[in-house]
């Protein structure tokens, strides 16, 4: 089969592959499908030739001697990779055509061995399971090779890995015999699987075997290139194995191929078998290149990387701050920048100076992170924190500069040589002198070394030359000056110099001895104590001289200086005798001046010659006067001849004792260490043990770099010669700046060690690096005081070596060190020491930049010098951004303009948060909009969706508020007809503003109730009680009405909220009169009496509801006293749609229930359907209402109770007499009151959560005792009896906590009100109360959002004119009081005010209980008292809370002296402390105003005629003049009256005057506070809404002024029908 | 739609309360509701709502797994006051009284896109300890008022919390027009962004240019 396959070249092949053609072709189709790789055979292909051709290139080059030789490693696929790798960079174009011939070749044996498998497929198929060979050998081979499945992979589509290892031995076997291989077997041998083999090992075995076989006979050229191919093949084989490595993921279909020959033919067959497509190489290179780009490694020159015609800029150059770059190895870089240009708009990333734009390093030096705290409380008490004062390290911020960056870190080396003591506590006597003796001659080398003696000699030669030289020249001749100059000069200079010569020659000579003398002690301390300890031996050479020369030499030596000593001297004595001459002249001149004032003297005392006595003591003047001149003046002695024997005298002398005799040898000492040391064992006892003492010393040292220890050395036993070798060195790595480097020595005695001394060592310049440093000896010593028993001498111990113990040493211990610190080197030999450019020099180690604020200290920043030297000495860049701020500071600083700022700014950043200027906050509408509303300014509280631009907000917004803004000065009087009132308004106004304010503050404290709703802790009792109730009968025919849950406000929206009013029936309702239709009948009497009963209704009233103006009404019942029972349900909407609690507070609208009375009139039967039908016309006449505030329904939740209906004093038409009632029971009960009642229910669905009051503590004045008392009184009562209000201390309007008693002080009524009625005091109370009554009432709740209640002072009610309940109790039962009644307020409940107070005053022994607001009072056992429960009365003395046991008024004794009853306040344990009120010492009144009063008249009858014709809009509205004026003039009557008794006498007048009209009207009362309320009273009544063809109107206003601007109104209203 | 100059922006929330991971109870349920500023107002979708109650699943994992669409969208003029998602979680107690097991709120993520918010959970303690056992005793535990408390800062000073665990709630965030009034929520972005786009867009897409 095989045997066709035996000549590579065969033009007969292909003819025979077209034969097979069609057995391949099926078989490929399958294997197309199983192989995964068969897509990408073609780009291996590729690959694959190419590397075959490089390696085939190698081989080329090395020739096949190399193959011979190492047929293994050829083998070896890595290596053949990396060579592959390498040739084919080399890879040119003169090796193109070996390829394309190889290439050829390949192609061609591939082809054939296709062929030649195909053949052997069939009859060899084995379904063997292929496993693969994983061998790591082959693992290794993963290099780019492992891309690169060789033409292998091509052909393995067609050849069945199934191929048996039978085949592949019969094969080896045939080629072994054969001798050469040929290319189809080698194909085969290497691409058949052979892995199931056991046999794998013998065959790789047998392939090496083959491979030297080969490599022997290779000799042709065919062999050679058949030997390549082996080659190729085997490289590939590798590759083959990879191959099954990657092709493992599917195995099965490579197993299943056997079966798909057998089994499924019939399917193969339908499939097309295409070639696989080959593609040239030359052409994939191409194809290649096109898509591919490999970045060189290469540095892209400048020029590219720039736009034409520019230049690199350097920025740093050019003195720009360019930044530090963030570190990039140079090959990425050049990588990057490969790639970047490769793209087409790579040149932008390239910045002006040619290098790829980089952003600094944004790496932080240091850690910003913060620390971790620990937040447990309970940790284990050993693991507490300690914490302890910082201390501030003097090193740890002196970075050196550039130590930020990675690669600049610096490197000290420090090298330990080793140390020798110099004296040690252990030396012997001989230790010591033998140490003397090396110092000395230690001393002596270095001497001899400088040889300055010498230096000095010919120094002195040469000047002395010169300076004869010089005299020999101009000897002869007169010298000029600056010879003479010169010559002095010189001859200083050699007699210095002689002199310095001197004394070295006598040190020499003195050092000499000494050693000498030292090393004849040395021997003769060896000698006595008979044993040596040191190895010192001196030797002295002798150097003979020539006598005669010397001598002389000496002599002139001698000669020269006696000459030099003489002229010397004589120059001396020169001067000094010349000196002398000029001092002797001085002394001369002054004798002669002396001697001239002595005879001046003496003439005088001729002249003078009478006065003896005087004389002398003149004379004796004189001769003191001349004491002290001849002792100042002594006479110059002259100057001695320098004796110039003496001199050589001397010269000799001293020459003898500093320098050698002539003749004498010249000395040279010469020190060795090679002396015998005597064994320890012919020592005496205490030499040993010294010596053992030594032997047990060991040294080391510490290296402390910036006094932190870094590293220490070995320890190092201590020698007998006392030297320590360490020879270490150490390499610090620096960060910190060097600010000292020391050396610590510690000996080791044991395990003990103590330190001996410590070396501080300079830090070395940056020039001085490893290689050149060199070892330094630096001294130490140590005052420790040493003492031993045994011959060491100790250290600090007094030490003689006389005989006599005089001349005593104290020797301490002292040594030399031997080190050297140096920069270190790095590996590419860059000195790892920093910049020497950045070192300042000097003492500051500046190394790089300092930080500045250690180099100055903190206290320093302010000194600007300081900051300037700095900056000096740490050389900012003042480019560096980073520095800008100090460079600015330096500036000015320089500028000297700037002084230390005086203040210190605490927010010197706040400019740059400002989100926009304050100007322009001010000015934007958007922003003032926002700001008012987070204000809570009224009208923004609840702004919704603030507009988003600023154009958006209109000005419209603001109109209001600014209008109140404006309002606060100007007073605006539309609604307010009176000005007076107006101001009062705004007054109340403002006053509500300001507690509005305060509590929008206080209203942001919450409490835990607020937040948490958490269930009370039930007590025992209430648990017992909720047992009874458990228990408790159920009553199902008496209903209880069940709490219903409550809603909080904010979900609500319009129409969720319903007014629920029951009215449930009616007392007393006026009764109609009946219609007599004669004017001037006066027995109504008779007729009520005859036909009243039968024939007349009585009345049939039902009950209006009118709220928000939404009107429902009832069904209409019979009789005065209906029952209707009916519910009504009202709508609510709140203001704006705002539903929070604070609004709904708020609402102002009032509920009002008004009871008419329906009449039905027949009219006239028309002539159309006469008989047919009957007209009626039904008109409604008011009978009475009762109003109730939206805010007292709000706040009590639910209102019920039996009201007093508000009926008007007249009312035309009806009467007000009882109904003869039957049941006379009842009728006692309600005797002492009187006018119509009804029954009301009236509640919200759902029940809203009233508004909080505000629990805030306020400030108050009072003392804390009785604020804790009155919390405690209070809190008591409030457990006891939840239903019985107790107050003791309220809020005053500056909010202030005040107590209640303070409001209770006797006040004076306006003086007129009691001058009304002088002798009734009766009458005179009930105007007072109606005074009272007539100040308008205004809910606190209501003016204050309902957030409190405050109390004002009477002073301030009535000058607001304004208040609530308690303000009208307070001031009414402070009038009565004045008028010396005994009066109480009574806090209790009322309906429907809820809690309120009331007042109780004790008259003529019965208790009577006013309603201030009404000013009406009721008997204690009134039943329709409005008060239900009566919590606690006060007055000015005390509080007393209820603790009887009823609440009701009725069953209550008011006898607060019973303490059983009443509990106090005040009791006998708690005085009273005198509280004084704060209510003003007297109310002053102003007059009443008539003629105000007449102008509000008018104006509010006009208003109201015009509001009336505005109701009716469909219908004209007639006035009747007539009845107007007369009604009128009824009014004042009224007035007077109080309402009172007054219907019987106007109702006959006005009958009389209408005769032919039917009237039905009444008059209205109302306090006047404005306009609105009285337009809602009329509308009410709902007169307007009579319509009939011959209606006409009478309205009349009566205003009448009370003192104080108090006024009361009456608006008469009625309706005539003309009958 | 496409207004040149909007006056508002708009925020849509899409997303779902994922699940809980209270590891001591089971049967719970949870409620939800928006709080948002005055500026804001819902133009669509629900703002309140209550999931299904659910229990935990045999399987390892102990999640209570509610998966309960949120989709609400909001209008607004103003960023303050941006809506947070108040959360609370309820469920019955051994005696079947129905007990808060936690409130939790969050803001609605900022930034278009897709998020997750694992809320931490908590529920307020009663104020003190023989409270606490009759509270338990009772299964009256102490809740608030109105979940929403827990959306303000205000007046939280005087309550007790204690932890509970945890609800995963998922947001997909639209906006529109909020950087045309000159909100950007968006990641930082290079200066080169499309001048205007109209209509509804994750405003990030618009700078894969």
């Amino acid at each position: 089969m095989k045997d066709q396959q035996s000549s590579d070249e065969d033009p007969g092949e292909t003819l025979k592959r077209t034969l097979k053609a069609q057995l391949q072709r099926r078989k490929k189709r399958v294997l197309e499908r199983s192989s995964a790789q068969g897509t990408h055979v073609d780009d291996y292909d590729d690959d694959d030739v190419e590397e075959i051709s490089t390696v085939q290139q190698r081989s080329e080059d090395e020739g096949p001697s190399e193959k011979a030789a190492d047929p293994d490693g050829l083998s070896r696929p890595p290596t053949g990779s990396l060579r592959g790798l390498s040739s084919r960079i080399q890879h040119t174009a003169d090796s193109q055509h070996l390829d394309d011939f190889v290439t050829r070749r390949l192609e061609e044996k591939r082809r054939a061995a296709r062929a030649k498998v195909e053949n052997a497929q069939p009859q060899e198929v084995s379904p063997e399971p292929a496993s693969r060979l994983q061998s790591l050998r082959d693992r290794d081979t993963v290099t780019r090779f492992d891309r690169a499945v060789d033409p292998e992979r091509a052909g393995r589509q067609d050849v069945p890995p199934t191929l048996s290892t039978r085949v592949k031995f019969r094969e080896v076997a045939r080629r072994a015999s054969k001798g050469v291989p040929t290319a189809e077997e080698a194909y085969n041998f290497f691409t058949f699987n052979f892995e199931p083999d056991p046999q794998e090992e013998t065959e790789k075995i047998s392939r090496k075997r083959k491979k030297q076989k080969k490599a022997s006979e290779g000799g042709d050229e065919e062999g050679g290139e058949d030997d390549d191919e082996q080659e190729d093949a085997e490289v590939d084989e590798g590759n083959q194995d990879e191959h099954e490595d990657q092709s493992e993921e599917a195995p099965l279909v490579r197993d299943e191929e056997g079966d798909l020959f057998v089994i499924e033919q019939s399917s193969q067959d339908f499939l097309e078998v295409k070639k696989a497509e080959y593609i040239g190489y030359r052409k994939c290179i191409q194809q290649e290149s096109e898509l591919l780009f490999r970045p060189s490694f290469r540095t892209v020159p400048t020029s590219i990387k720039l736009p034409e015609n520019m230049k690199p800029r350097f920025l740093e150059d050019e003195g720009l701050y360019a930044g530090e770059r963030p570190p990039v190895s140079l090959t990425n870089e050049n990588i990057l920048e490969n790639r970047i240009l490769k793209t087409e708009e790579g040149k932008k990333w390239f910045g002006d100076d040619g290098r790829i734009m980089a952003l600094p390093d944004p790496i932080k030096e240091s850690s910003t992170r913060p620390p971790l705290f620990q937040m447990e409380e309970d940790v284990d008490p050993a693991l507490h924190t300690v914490y302890r004062k910082a201390v501030k390290s003097k090193y740890a911020y002196l970075y050196i500069a550039g130590s930020a960056d990675p690669e600049g870190d610096y490197q000290l080396d420090v090298d330990v040589s080793g140390l020798i003591f110099s004296h040690h506590p252990l030396f012997s006597r001989e230790h010591v002198l033998g140490a003397r003796l090396a110092q000395l001659y230690d001393q002596y080398l270095t001497r001899q070394h400088n040889n300055l003696t010498g230096h000095l000699t010919d120094k002195l030669n040469g000047s002395r030359i010169a300076l004869r030289n010089m005299l020999n020249v101009h000897g002869s001749q007169s010298l000029t000056p600056v010879m003479q100059q010169r010559i002095s000069e010189y001859s200083l200079e050699v007699r210095n110099t002689r002199q310095l010569r001197d004394s070295e020659q006598e040190k020499d000579r003195t050092l000499l001895k000494n050693i000498v003398k030292v090393w004849k002690e040395l021997k003769a301390q060896r000698d006595l104590q008979k044993y040596t300890n040191t190895p010192f031996k001196l030797y002295l050479r002798r150097e003979n001289v020539d006598r005669a020369s010397d001598e002389r030499e000496y002599e002139d030596e001698i000669l020269a200086e006696v000459v030099e000593l003489e002229a010397e001297s004589e120059e001396d004595y020169q001067r000094k005798l010349a000196e002398y001459k000029t001092q002797l002249e001085e002394w001369k001149l002054w004798r002669r001046k002396q001697k001239s004032k002595k005879k001046k003297k003496k003439k005088k005392k001729k002249g003078q010659a009478q006065d003896e006595t005087e004389e002398e003591d003149e004379d004796q003047e004189a001769s003191e006067s001349e004491g002290p001149v001849e002792e100042g003046h002594p006479k110059p002695e002259p100057p001695e001849k320098p004796d110039f024997d003496s001199i050589e005298q001397q010269v000799r002398e001293k020459a003898s004792r500093i320098r050698r005799k002539p003749g004498e040898a010249i000395l040279i000492p010469e020190l060795s260490a090679s002396g015998n040391i005597t064994a320890s064992e012919l020592c005496p006892r205490p030499e040993t043990a010294r010596r053992e003492d030594v032997t047990r010393r060991s040294l080391f040292i510490k290296i402390l770099y910036n006094d932190k220890e870094v590293s220490r050395t070995d320890s190092r036993s201590l020698n007998s010669d006392f030297k320590v070798h360490f020879g270490q060195i150490f390499n610090l790595k620096i960060v910190n700046c060097p600010q000292s480097i020391s050396l610590q020595v510690f000996e080791e005695i044991g395990s003990s060690c103590s330190l001996l001394a410590q070396v501080y060592i300079p830090v070395p310049e940056p020039s001085v690096l490893t290689g050149n440093g060199t070892l330094e000896e630096f001294e130490f010593s140590s005052n420790q005081r040493v003492m031993f028993d045994h011959d060491g001498v100790g250290s600090d111990v007094p030490l003689s070596f006389e005989a006599d113990g005089s001349n005593k040493q104290t020797l301490l211990t002292s040594g030399k060190l031997s080190c050297c610190v140096s920069w270190g080197i790095g590996e590419d030999d860059v000195p790892l020491a920093p910049p020497v450019s950045q070192q300042p020099g000097g003492l500051h180690s500046g190394l790089g930049r300092l930080d500045a604020v250690t180099y100055i200290g903190a206290s320093g920043l302010y000194d600007m010098k300081k900051i300037g030297e700095w900056a000096t000495q740490s050389r900012l860049d003042p480019n560096d951004p980073k520095n800008g701020s100090i460079m600015q500071l330096l500036k000015l600083a320089s500028s000297g303009e700037v002084t230390a700022p005086e203040y210190f700014r605490l927010e010197q950043l706040q400019e740059e948060f400002n989100f926009v200027t304050d100007e322009e906050l001010e000015r934007s509408k958007r922003f003032r909009l926002l700001r008012l509303r987070s204000q809570e300014v009224a009208e923004f509280r609840n702004y919704k969706c603030v507009p988003a631009l600023e154009r958006e907000v209109t000005d419209k917004v603001f109109q209001e508020y600014e209008r109140r803004l404006k309002e606060g000065e100007e007073i605006d009087t539309r609604d307010h007809l009176d000005p007076q009132r107006a101001r009062k308004a705004k007054q109340h106004q403002k006053i509500r503003e300001a507690v509005i304010n305060r509590f929008i503050l206080a209203k942001h404290h919450f409490l835990l109730s607020d937040l948490v709703i958490e269930e009370e802790i039930p007590s025992i009792g209430i648990l017992g009680l909720n047992l009874f109730k458990l228990a408790e009968p159920k009553r199902p025919l008496k209903p209880q009405r069940k709490e219903r849950k409550k809603v909080t406000a904010q979900n609500l929206s319009n129409g969720d909220i319903k007014l629920l009013v029951n009215i449930i029936r009616a007392y007393d309702v006026p009764v109609r009169r009946p219609q007599s239709g004669r004017p001037g009948q006066s027995s109504q009497t008779a007729i009520q009496g005859s036909d009243w009963l039968i024939s007349q209704v009585q009345v049939r009233p039902f009950v209006e509801v009118s709220f928000q103006r939404t009107v429902l009404q009832t069904t209409t019942a019979e009789g005065p006293n209906p029952c209707w029972n009916e519910e009504l349900q009202l709508p609510f909407s709140a203001p704006n749609g705002d539903y929070s609690t604070a609004s709904l507070q708020s609402v102002k609208d009032e509920v009002f229930i008004n009871i008419f009375d329906e009449v039905v009139y027949e009219t006239g039967v028309t002539d159309k359907d006469k008989g047919k039908s009957i007209h009626t016309r039904v008109e409604k006449h008011w009978l009475g209402s009762v109003k109730i505030p939206f805010s007292t329904i709000y706040s009590q939740s639910r209102i019920d109770g039996t009201f007093k209906v508000n009926t008007p004093a007249v009312l035309l038409g009806y009467s007000k007499e009882r109904s003869h009632g039957t049941n006379g029971g009842y009728d006692a009960l309600r005797s002492l009151s009187e006018g119509a009642f009804i029954t009301l229910f009236i509640t919200i669905e759902p029940q809203l959560v009233p508004g909080e009051t505000i629990r805030e503590k306020f400030d108050s004045q009072e003392d804390e005792h009785l604020l804790q008392a009155a919390e405690r009184f209070e809190r008591d009562a409030a457990r006891v009896y939840l239903d019985r209000p107790c107050i003791t201390t309220v809020i005053d309007l500056n909010g202030k906590t005040v107590f209640i008693t303070r409001y209770i002080k006797p006040l004076n009524p306006p003086q007129e009100l009691l001058d009304a009625f002088p002798e009734n005091s009766q009458e005179a109370t009930a105007l007072v109360a109606r005074f009272v009554s007539l100040i308008p009432s205004l809910p606190d709740r209501v003016s204050f959002s309902g957030t409190c209640d405050l109390w004002s002072t009477c002073g301030e009610f009535l000058t607001l004119l304004a208040g609530d309940e308690e303000e009208h109790a307070v001031l009414l039962c402070n009038y009565f009081l004045s008028m010396g009644k005994k009066a109480w307020l009574i806090i209790g409940t009322a309906i429907p005010e809820g809690p309120t107070a009331y007042v109780l005053t004790y008259e003529q022994s019965r208790y009577l209980i006013w309603n201030p607001s009404s000013g009406q009072y009721y008997g204690q056992y009134d039943t329709f008292c409005p008060l239900q429960t009566v919590g606690s009365l006060v007055n000015a003395d005390n509080v007393w809370l209820n603790i009887q046991e009823y609440t009701s008024p009725m069953t209550i004794n008011f006898d607060v002296s019973k303490a059983n009853l009443w509990k106090p306040f005040f009791s006998r344990s708690f005085t009273h402390p005198g509280l004084s009120s704060v209510q003003p010492e007297q109310l002053s009144y102003k007059r009443a105003d008539k003629a105000a009063a007449a102008d509000l008249q008018d104006s509010i009858e006009k208003i109201l005629k015009e509001k009336i014709m505005e109701w009716r809009p469909r219908h004209p509205t007639r006035w009747n003049r007539y009845c107007t004026s007369t009604l009128k003039q009824f009014l004042p009557k009224l007035e007077l009256s109080g309402g009172q008794d007054m219907a019987e006498g106007h109702r006959h007048e006005l009958q009389s005057l209408l005769g032919d009209h039917r009237i039905s009207g009444f008059p209205l009362h109302l306090p006047f506070s404005e306009i609105g309320p009285i337009i809602e009273a009329v509308h009410s009544t709902g007169v307007h809404n009579i319509q009939g063809s011959n209606v006409e109107f009478a309205l009349a206003v009566y205003v009448h002024p009370y003192p104080n601007h108090v006024l009361s109104v009456w608006v008469y209203l009625a309706s005539l029908v003309r009958t | 739609m496409a207004t040149g100059n909007p006056s508002v922006f708009l925020l849509t929330v899409n997303g779902q309360i994922e699940g809980a991971n209270f590891p001591e109870y089971d049967n719970l349920y949870c409620k939800y509701c928006f709080v948002y500023g005055h500026d804001w107002a819902p133009t669509s979708g629900l703002e309140e709502g209550i999931t299904q109650i659910t229990c935990k699943g045999s399987q390892s994992s102990h999640r209570l797994i509610w998966n309960f669409p949120l989709e609400t969208t909001f209008k607004s003029t103003n960023p303050s006051g941006w809506p947070q998602l108040v959360v609370s979680v309820y469920g019955l107690d051994v005696f079947g009284n129905d007990v808060v097991r936690g409130y939790g709120v969050t803001h609605i993520p900022f930034t278009p896109g897709q998020h997750t918010r694992t809320i931490p959970m908590f529920v307020p303690e009663p104020t003190w300890r023989l409270q606490k056992f009759t509270s338990w005793l009772l299964g009256r535990r102490p809740e608030y008022t109105d979940p929403k408390v827990v959306a303000q800062g205000e007046g939280r000073e005087v309550t007790r919390v204690r932890s509970q665990g945890f609800v995963t709630v998922s947001f997909h965030i639209m906006t529109k027009d909020m950087k045309k009034l000159g909100y950007d929520t968006g990641p930082s972005s290079p200066l080169n962004t499309p001048s205007a786009t109209s209509g509804w867009s994750t405003e990030e897409q618009q700078y894969t240019t």
